[in-house]
């Protein structure tokens, strides 16, 4: 192989991954642009809240309260150390509220709901409905994936509150009904350490960015399937496994973004 | 267009999450502490403030009656010049003294008001002076260090 073929190869090579970024880039512009139209046939999206938001409830509840367990006799273990352990419901609400809320959230939706919407498309296209619905004149970004987009952004901020409310009562269960730390201090601390803008916003403000990024590479992913068995299979390990690494290299620098003061 | 049997879940999924969301904002968070009434403005200059951050506790007799609204470097007296924000429900005399203190020994720091006996009260804008500046744990040791440097040994020298 000469040297002018490798160079060729370098070529080709960045160019494809170049035009794959555009083509996502180009498609989250036009989802960020239908998703307003989208609202205005709710039933499509409500049916998707349901889909996405509902059936994931049980998984985050529970994994929010074992969270909000775990922090409660980790942190009591180590703040009873240097005599503090009345900070216990400031420890357990701020970690939940700024971080773990959020990302462990995103990271359990990508893997319950973002690997069955990469499937779902992924399949459509696979058996030709997406070619089928353009055949009919019906925009397929408009009818199937916008209000998959627009849902998935309702449902995961709505998801993190409740995985956070939930860790919360389980560091309660765990701090002051099992191990005995003072009810009151435990709710006093957390409040007065607990900001409703600069806390619980910026933890919003972070579910709804990953919201973003989760569901449009899962649909991203199923939309750019190739049309095989293999295929989707593939996409759906790739939108998990993208989606999740997402989530943690946004919430780094989301972090250092709100909270570097 | 009929209803669907989803909207009744759908709704009930989306009255959990703003359930959740109130309880963060109420419970476990400070929302209910905002004063929504008006503030006035008081100002201060304290030779060292310490650890005290803008939006601490202002207290007296321990009860919170205002917060620390800002903290600048006043390079003309080479002081902490502390902005107060005092709820307008609460009146303190002018010649009131405000000093830094530490609830608990590792506690957050804030600051105290000891009213004074003015006839007159603090208006919007007034500045106290008589302040007592934070205790710095560093400079305290260092004293002690040096006071008992000072002292003669017990053994006493030959």
């Amino acid at each position: 192989m000469s040297i002018l073929d490798s160079l060729a190869l370098l070529g080709a090579s960045t160019r494809r991954v170049l035009a794959g970024w555009g083509y996502g880039a180009r498609l989250l512009g036009r989802l960020l642009a239908l998703s307003l139209p989208a609202l205005r046939r709710f039933g499509l999206v409500r049916d998707q809240v349901h889909f996405l938001g509902n059936y994931s409830l049980a998984i985050i509840t529970v994994s929010g309260l074992f969270v909000g367990f775990v922090l409660g006799l980790q942190g009591y273990y180590t703040l009873q150390r240097y005599g503090s352990a009345e900070a216990l419901g400031l420890l357990v609400a701020l970690s939940l509220v700024r971080e773990l809320g959020p990302v462990v959230a995103a990271l359990l939706y990508a893997g319950r709901a973002g690997a069955s919407l990469t499937a779902e498309i992924g399949l459509m296209r696979a058996g030709e409905q997406l070619a089928a619905l353009e055949m009919m004149a019906v925009d397929p970004l408009r009818r199937i994936l916008a209000p998959r987009f627009v849902g998935g952004i309702i449902a995961l901020p709505l998801l993190t509150a409740v995985f956070s409310a939930v860790g919360i009562l389980g560091g309660y269960a765990v701090g002051v009904l099992l191990i005995g730390v003072d009810a009151g201090a435990f709710w006093s601390q957390m409040q007065s350490g607990v900001d409703v803008l600069k806390d619980v916003g910026n933890g919003m403000v972070k579910s709804v960015v990953f919201a973003v990024a989760v569901t449009f590479v899962a649909l991203l992913q199923g939309y750019v399937a190739e049309p095989t068995p293999e295929g989707v299979a593939n996409a759906t390990t790739r939108s998990v496994v993208v989606s999740s690494l997402s989530v943690l290299g946004l919430d780094f620098i989301l972090t250092a973004m709100m909270f570097s003061i | 267009m009929g209803r669907s049997k989803n909207d009744v879940w759908v709704g009930l999924f989306v009255l959990l999450g703003a359930m959740a969301v109130l309880f963060l904002a109420l419970k476990s968070a400070n929302l209910l502490q905002w004063s929504w009434q008006h503030d006035y403005l008081i100002s201060a200059r304290f030779d060292n403030i310490g650890g005290l951050k803008s939006g601490a506790a202002v207290k007296s007799a321990g009860v919170v009656v205002g917060r620390v609204k800002a903290i600048e470097f006043d390079d003309e007296s080479y002081q902490a010049k502390v902005t107060l924000a005092l709820e307008t429900r609460y009146r303190f005399p002018k010649d009131s003294s405000l000093s830094i203190l530490t609830s608990g020994l590792l506690g957050e720091q804030y600051i105290g008001i000891v009213p004074g006996a003015d006839e007159k009260n603090l208006l919007a804008g007034d500045r106290i002076g008589s302040t007592q500046s934070a205790v710095v744990l560093e400079n305290l040791i260092s004293q002690f260090l040096y006071n008992k440097a000072a002292e003669p040994t017990p053994g006493g020298k030959p």
